[in-house]
């Protein structure tokens, strides 16, 4: 693709989406349609990012909040159930963890290069409310 | 939805603006998205007209400038509908952002251009500034001397810029006032002759293709735009004339009227020539004839097809002439006329020893009368007969004040 010349593409500023016909996609899962290599979702834009979420399950309630307002579809969820982040498409933009209610938050913001095990390790204790 | 045919006549008394409507009516277009400018107004108006009669079975999209009126085309083509529409001037300088995008897309959209000055100072008459403007926007240029060109010329536009390996959007000119509001004879086809002509549309990647799901507009950077171009310009220069010349010989068949992409009249044994486009052509054919009459052989050449330029076959139709005069109705501002410039490129290679000059002439309506081409002809028979040019290279013709010349 990189190197195909002036005459070897479909003419026009226009890619496909789907290898094929569309079919039933719709009722797929991302992970099992079959994008082609021009699609946005076959593309990596992970270096794009300085910041990274990281989602620690143990305190997650599965609101599904951050899969709600994530503006990158970024947050994976499956039955409901909260999964992890498609780091290849997620910016750091930090709204999943703005939006997060547990307290601690499931999910909070580190360095791009922080080690993710460590992070969950120590992650911070319950803040306990002055009555 | 059933829509009404029209009866027509063998020949109506049309203007200009009106033949164009009533092709875009017999085209069957399913959008036009349009803003209204002198003096190009009544063919959008004609199309909203003959749809509330129900004689059409489309859309008129009204829309806040001729910006969104080419945007709302580009929107409609690319979801895969036949489309049209017209501007003028100012309207045309507003559009020249979407015309870029509707070329680069590859969308076969057909864009009326009734020729009017571009201000300042603002001018609503004809002359060749906007034509000229859009040269370099990727577009088929076409331009009609005559309503019955404007309305034979559309139906030529959709059949090249439609087709599959073509796919590049088209422009029909005609001068602003002189042919959009000069009621002439026009030899009319039947509603389902003319349809014939166009035929179906048949859409190419179309956003209405849900088994296809396709982005359109998309962003490359320099890992591709240059490609893209590169294709762009390649079918203009390679694929275009070639489907023109086909679209021609088809009409002709169709209708017995021959159009060709350079217009030669007493071309043959000419001496002297003028090249020029829109109305200036037949004002020029009436004149050479006068002049050969006083022994003067003189010929014209008409552009027809303004871009993709016709370079080889204008370097053929001059070959032989001895001068040749250059006249371009739009300022080049700085340069040398746009005529004359692509002539002298087109013979500069060649054998031609032939005299060329150029001159500037009719900006904002300003007459070319048949006294100027008199003087004009007669001038270049003067540097054919001396054996160079006397004058220099750029005049200017009827302008008031001292006599203005340059190079």
């Amino acid at each position: 693709m990189a190197n195909t010349g002036w005459d070897e593409f479909e003419i026009g500023a226009m890619l496909r989406t789907f290898e094929g016909e569309a079919g039933d996609t719709v009722g797929t899962l991302q992970e099992d349609r079959n994008y082609t290599q021009n699609s946005s979702f076959s593309a990596s834009v992970a270096d794009w990012r300085i910041e990274k979420p990281v989602f620690n399950k143990d305190f997650c309630i599965d609101c599904q909040f951050c899969w709600v307002y994530c503006p990158d579809i970024s947050i994976i969820s499956r039955d409901k159930k909260m999964i992890g982040i498609d780091m290849d498409h997620c910016k750091g933009c930090g709204i999943c963890v703005e939006v997060c209610p547990t307290n601690p938050k499931s999910l909070l913001m580190f360095p791009e290069q922080a080690d993710e095990e460590s992070e969950i390790a120590n992650w911070p204790a319950k803040e306990t409310k002055e009555k | 939805m059933a829509f009404d045919k029209m009866e027509l006549r063998d020949i109506e008394v049309w203007d200009g603006n009106f033949a164009a409507a009533q092709a875009l009516r017999q085209c069957q277009i399913d959008v036009v998205s349009a803003y209204p400018i002198t003096p190009s107004t009544p063919i959008v108006e004609g199309y909203s007209k003959f749809l509330a009669d129900n004689y059409i079975e489309g859309e008129f999209v009204m829309v806040e400038s001729e910006h969104a009126a080419m945007s709302g085309c580009i929107g409609a083509s690319a979801a895969g509908g036949r489309v049209a529409t017209a501007t003028s001037s100012q309207g045309f300088a507003l559009m020249v952002e979407t015309l870029y995008q509707a070329s680069g897309m590859r969308l076969p959209i057909i864009l009326n251009v009734v020729n009017r000055a571009l201000a300042a100072p603002l001018n609503v008459n004809g002359d060749h500034g906007d034509m000229y403007l859009g040269r370099d926007s990727g577009w088929i240029q076409l331009d009609a001397y005559s309503p019955q060109e404007a309305y034979d010329l559309n139906f030529i536009a959709f059949r090249v810029a439609e087709d599959h390996e073509i796919r590049l959007p088209a422009m029909v000119h005609q001068d602003g006032f002189m042919t959009s509001h000069t009621a002439q004879g026009v030899h009319t086809m039947d509603d389902d002759t003319a349809y014939s002509f166009v035929g179906d549309f048949k859409p190419m990647n179309d956003m209405l293709d849900f088994e296809h799901p396709v982005t359109h507009g998309v962003q490359t950077e320099e890992d591709w735009h240059y490609e893209h171009k590169a294709r762009q310009h390649n079918d203009l220069m390679t694929k275009v004339p070639t489907k023109i010349e086909e679209a021609f010989a088809a009409f002709e068949k169709l209708t017995g009227r021959k159009y060709n992409q350079v217009e030669k009249y007493d071309m043959d044994d000419a001496d002297v020539a003028v090249v020029c486009m829109g109305t200036s052509v037949e004002t020029a054919r009436e004149v050479a004839s006068e002049m050969r009459e006083k022994g003067i052989k003189a010929g014209v050449v008409g552009l027809r097809v303004v871009r993709p330029f016709p370079f080889m076959e204008i370097a053929a139709a001059l070959k032989d002439i001895k001068a040749i005069a250059a006249l371009d109705r739009s300022s080049p501002n700085g340069a040398a006329g746009m005529l004359f410039n692509e002539i002298a490129g087109a013979l500069f290679n060649t054998d031609s020893k032939a005299l060329l000059t150029g001159y500037v002439y009719g900006l904002g309506g300003r007459d070319l009368t048949k006294k100027h081409l008199t003087d004009l002809y007669t001038e270049l028979q003067a540097n054919v007969d001396a054996g160079k040019v006397l004058t220099p290279l750029q005049q200017f013709i009827g302008v008031r004040g001292p006599k203005l010349a340059f190079l």
